[in-house]
Formats: structure tokens, C-alpha cells, sequence
């Protein structure tokens, strides 16, 4: 007789992976309200004694991480708004209007898809400091305005709808802006709520342009100013770990609240993008 | 509806007034522009400017001086850049299988119906949302070779201490299973939910006539999930291609550059030593690169016959 295992053997492979997964995540929490004499320990500990915050004091003292986190909210924030505004309105232009130039309009912003960021950094910052907008916040989120990505996704939704309603509200008499805004956009919710969540991940965790664009500490973003400030002295895990802290916890604590969203919007991306 | 839109072109033999065409126009352009300035003025417009600068030797400052294709001739016998781009290739090749196949597998594992898979769920896909900027750092802290974890694991194990992202012969191999743990997510998700769109009487029709498991998976599921398997490797060599933020934020290009990448090399070209030509040129060998690279995965897959492109 074949011996029998209580559970499905699936959870001998799944229960180590979670593990693997969460446990990193769950240690640099705990680590940043230990002590650094409790860090500094061979072998680790993983719990604290106590909860100590001399990480997050020194975090807040000694850099201006609050300002940081203030930026990449701005950042984020204005990334997503806008976004969400002007990509919903020229995906619908492109997938509705008809107008002189839409067509080649549309294929070079397809074209622009394949052209990787590496490329565009050197003109770009050389454009910024041209029009003198280096090292302030604008040189971070100019760039996150709108993306072809944005335009593409929104246009595949509107594709997608039935045209009834839009034709049923202009033989009424409303104009374009109209039915855009009062029987379109409400329509484009799921779409919107991807493009709002992609463009979020996108622009808070970015680093290598706000990196290459602001070199004025106080006007940093997040990322840039962990990076940084990890490469700059002798590294005090505790606070390292506080500054972890702030520029993931925000994305983890919404992602665990809207889970089905972000899993949505990761497939979409996956499967349209 | 038709009377201002869907006009078709074919009726152009009944005259329009000409203020509406305009106006259509205006109307097209005032919700799709603002958008589409932007994206070619930051993308179009800069790529062929990067163009003109990979031709010149230039810091920023003094006047540039045009110098033909030499900046591309120098790279192709650069050490560095050579260096750059086997680590790259490695790290590529790694990475690319690597997240695909654990993806696929533990997506069929999160594809079973047994208790805790929310959990399971959840704990996968939670690194995905983390910035590669804090990855990179709290990998520095895992596998710090003094007081990390990995290496309290090790001697549990009763294995031989190691020195992790400060060994330049084990650095890259690191980085790449950091790589993995941020980034699987992505591929996981993607397959779960392929895997969830193959109908069910597709798979239960096979386990009828008598095919095992394994048959059913290796000839009736891997078939289904190929379209996504071949966007995956593209998505997946893109993001290897451009890996910077967790070599930013572990080694820097080093220990002895081990780990320095294109992207690495381009940035510290034309960031930190203001080699701006030389710089755009190795940006621009980087696009081609990439470009190859996901032809050659098209060009693959459609010579195996899935028709995704």
C-alpha cells in the first residue's frame, strides 16, 4: 500500500516558496526597529527585543527622507492624474475621432514602445537642462505625464465598448467633450483602474531617471535618495532598513488591500502590453 | 452619429463644408495631442538626437566635434564594453529561463485547488510591488557575509561560509536570483492566468481517453500557454537587458566590474565621466541588441509554430 501524504503534496513546494517570498519583506520590517547593537549580531536575529526606533530617528535626522517621500508622492501623484486624463482622452480620440494625421500619429507612438530609456536619457537630460528644469521636481514627473503605454491601453478599452451610447448622446445634441465625460469615462472605470495602478508601480519605484535628472539632495525622490544615501556612508542597517520602510511599505499595504486589482492589472499588462 | 463622424471617404463626392473638417480636426487633435506631444517629444525627438550625439566626442560642455561612426568602431574593441556585454548575456540567459520556467511552475502549483492558496497567493506576489531600489538594499543586508541571513543558513546547513555580491565569481549569480525573487510575480501572474482561460472539458476530455497527467500537461496545456511563453521571454530579456537599479543598489558594477552591465556602462559614461558620444553610441548598441534579441525570440517562436506576431 502506497503511503499517503495528509495534505496535497503541493504545499511541500508552495510553503517553502511563500517563505522565501515574504520572509525577506517581514525581516527587513522587524529589522528596522531593532537596535544596531542587536543587527550587529552573528548568528541574526530576526525579532527585535524590543521596539527600538533609533532607525527611524536617525533616518529623519539625518537625511531629509520625509522630503523624499513628499517628492515621490508629488512625483506619483501627478504622474497618475495626468495620466489618467490625457491618456483616456487620446485613447479615445484615436480609437473615435477621426482627424487629419491620426494614423501616422498612432504608429510612431507605437514605435516609440521599443525604444529603451537608455537611449533617451542623454538627449533628454540635455533638453531639461536646456529649458532649465534639472534638479527640480518637473525633470521627474515631465517624462511620467503620458506614455504610449497609457494611450495604447486606454484605446484597446475604447475599441472594445459599444458604440450605441455615444451615437445615441450625440444625435441628442451633446458634443464630443460631453459624451466623453459624462457617458464614456464612466464607462472606462476597469480600464482606468489599471492604467492608475501601472502608472503608480511605474513612477514610485523608478530610479534611473530621477537618479540621472536631480542631483540636489532635497529634491530627490525616494529611491534615489536610499540609493544614494546607502552608497554614501557606513551603512546603519537599522535606518537603511527604516528608509526601506517608507518606499515599499506604502505599495505593499495597497496592493494587499486591493489585491484583485493589482493581480488585474499586472495580467493586463501582461497580456495586452 | 453619421452626420459628424463616420462620414465615410467615399462619399466625398457630397460636398462638405469645409469649417466642419476643420473643426473635426481640432476636435481630434484637442484630445490627442496633448498626450502624443508628449510621448514623441520625449521619445522620438530625443532618439534622434542621441543619434547625432553617438557621432560626436563630446562632455556637455566644450563644442562637439563630429567623429563619423568611430565612438561605435572604439566599442566594438572596448574591454569594457565586451565585459559589459558577456555579463549582460549572461545574466540574460539566466534570468529569461529562469523566471519563465518558475513562473510556469509555480503558477500550475497556485492553479490547484487546495487550502491556503490565498496565502500562497499573496506571499508570491508581494516582492513584485517593491521597488528594485529597496530590493537591492535589503539584499545587501541578506547577504551580507558577516551578519546575513544567507549565511546563518549556510552554516545551519553545515555548509562553507560564503562572500555572496562581494565574491566578483559569485556576484552576478546573485543578482540574478534577486532579479528573479522581484520579478517572478510578473511571469506567475501571467501564466495563472492563462491557465485559468484553457477550458476545462479541453483537459478533462484528454483524462478521458486514458492520458496520464503528465501527457495532458506536456500536450494539451504547454501548447495552450505558448503565446504567453513567447510574450514572457520578450518582456522578460527586455527587463534583463535593462537591469540597473539592483546592480545600482548592490555592487555597482563591481566587485573587479563583475557585474557591470550596458546599462551600467552606459550611465557611468555619460553620468559620471561625461563621455556623452561615446556614451549614446553604446545606448544605441544596446537598442540593436535588444532588438535581435526579441526578433530572434519571434523568429523562434513562429519556427515552432505559434502564430502570437
Amino acid at each position: 500500500m502506497r503511503w499517503k501524504l495528509p495534505f496535497s503534496p503541493w504545499h511541500l513546494l508552495l510553503m517553502p516558496l511563500a517563505l522565501i517570498f515574504v520572509l525577506p519583506l517581514v525581516q527587513m520590517l522587524l529589522t528596522s526597529f531593532m537596535s544596531s547593537a542587536e543587527i550587529n549580531q552573528f548568528p541574526p536575529k530576526l525579532i527585535p527585543t524590543s521596539l527600538h526606533l533609533e532607525g527611524y530617528r536617525h533616518l529623519f535626522a539625518e537625511t531629509p527622507a520625509l522630503r523624499w517621500f513628499a517628492n515621490t508622492v508629488l512625483v506619483s501623484g501627478i504622474a497618475v492624474i495626468s495620466h489618467l486624463a490625457l491618456c483616456s482622452m487620446a485613447g479615445y480620440g484615436f480609437a473615435r475621432l477621426k482627424f487629419a494625421g491620426r494614423g501616422l500619429a498612432f504608429v510612431l507612438i507605437l514605435a516609440t514602445v521599443m525604444i529603451p530609456i537608455q537611449l533617451l536619457m542623454i538627449p533628454t537630460y540635455l533638453m531639461f537642462a536646456r529649458i532649465g528644469i534639472v534638479d527640480t521636481l518637473a525633470a521627474a514627473y515631465v517624462p511620467w505625464l503620458a506614455s504610449a503605454f497609457g494611450i495604447f491601453l486606454m484605446r484597446q478599452f475604447f475599441l472594445g465598448l459599444p458604440a450605441e451610447l455615444e451615437e445615441a448622446a450625440l444625435i441628442d445634441g451633446a458634443g464630443p467633450w460631453r459624451t466623453f465625460r459624462s457617458i464614456v469615462l464612466p464607462l472606462a472605470k476597469p480600464a482606468l483602474t489599471t492604467l492608475a495602478i501601472i502608472t503608480l508601480l511605474w513612477s514610485w519605484n523608478d530610479l534611473l531617471w530621477p537618479l540621472v535628472a536631480i542631483s540636489d539632495d532635497h529634491t530627490f525622490t525616494l529611491q534615489v535618495g536610499l540609493a544614494n544615501f546607502q552608497g554614501m556612508r557606513r551603512t546603519e542597517w537599522s535606518q537603511l532598513m527604516a528608509g526601506n520602510v517608507l518606499a515599499t511599505m506604502p505599495l505593499i499595504l495597497a496592493f494587499l488591500f486591493a489585491q484583485r486589482k493589482f493581480i488585474a492589472t499586472m495580467t493586463f499588462t501582461g497580456i495586452k502590453g | 452619429m453619421a452626420l459628424t463622424f463616420a462620414v465615410p471617404r467615399s462619399s466625398a463626392a457630397v460636398k462638405k463644408p469645409r469649417g466642419r473638417a476643420v473643426r473635426r480636426n481640432l476636435t481630434g487633435w484637442a484630445f490627442a495631442g496633448p498626450a502624443t506631444l508628449i510621448v514623441i517629444g520625449l521619445s522620438i525627438f530625443p532618439a534622434v538626437w542621441a543619434f547625432f550625439i553617438s557621432r560626436a566626442k563630446w562632455n556637455g560642455i566644450a563644442p562637439a566635434t563630429e567623429v563619423g561612426w568611430r565612438n561605435y568602431r572604439l566599442l566594438l574593441q572596448d574591454p569594457d564594453m565586451i565585459a559589459a556585454t558577456k555579463h549582460t548575456l549572461l545574466l540574460t540567459a539566466l534570468f529569461v529561463p529562469g523566471s519563465i520556467g518558475l513562473g510556469m511552475v509555480i503558477a500550475i502549483a497556485l492553479n490547484q485547488k487546495i487550502r491556503l492558496i490565498g496565502f500562497y497567493r499573496t506571499c508570491i506576489f508581494v516582492p513584485y510591488v517593491a521597488s528594485a531600489a529597496a530590493t537591492g538594499i535589503l539584499a545587501g543586508f541578506v547577504f551580507n557575509p558577516q551578519f546575513g541571513v544567507a549565511n546563518d543558513l549556510l552554516r545551519n546547513l553545515g555548509l562553507p561560509q560564503q562572500q555572496f555580491l562581494e565574491n566578483p565569481h559569485q556576484a552576478i549569480y546573485i543578482i540574478c536570483l534577486i532579479a528573479l525573487w522581484g520579478e517572478v510575480g510578473f511571469t506567475t501572474v501571467i501564466y495563472l492566468a492563462a491557465l485559468q482561460d484553457i477550458p476545462r472539458d479541453l483537459i478533462e476530455a484528454a483524462r478521458m481517453d486514458g492520458a496520464s497527467k503528465w501527457r495532458v500537461f506536456r500536450h494539451v496545456t504547454l501548447p495552450e500557454l505558448r503565446p504567453v511563453t513567447v510574450f514572457a521571454a520578450i518582456w522578460q530579456t527586455i527587463t534583463a537587458m535593462q537591469l540597473f537599479d539592483l546592480i545600482y543598489t548592490t555592487t555597482r558594477g563591481g566587485p573587479l566590474n563583475s557585474t557591470q552591465t550596458i546599462v551600467y556602462y552606459i550611465y557611468e559614461l555619460a553620468f559620471q565621466t561625461q563621455r556623452l558620444g561615446y556614451g549614446a553610441a553604446a545606448a544605441y548598441l544596446l537598442f540593436l541588441v535588444t532588438l535581435l534579441l526579441s526578433l530572434l525570440v519571434i523568429w523562434y517562436s513562429r519556427r515552432r509554430g505559434s502564430e502570437v506576431f
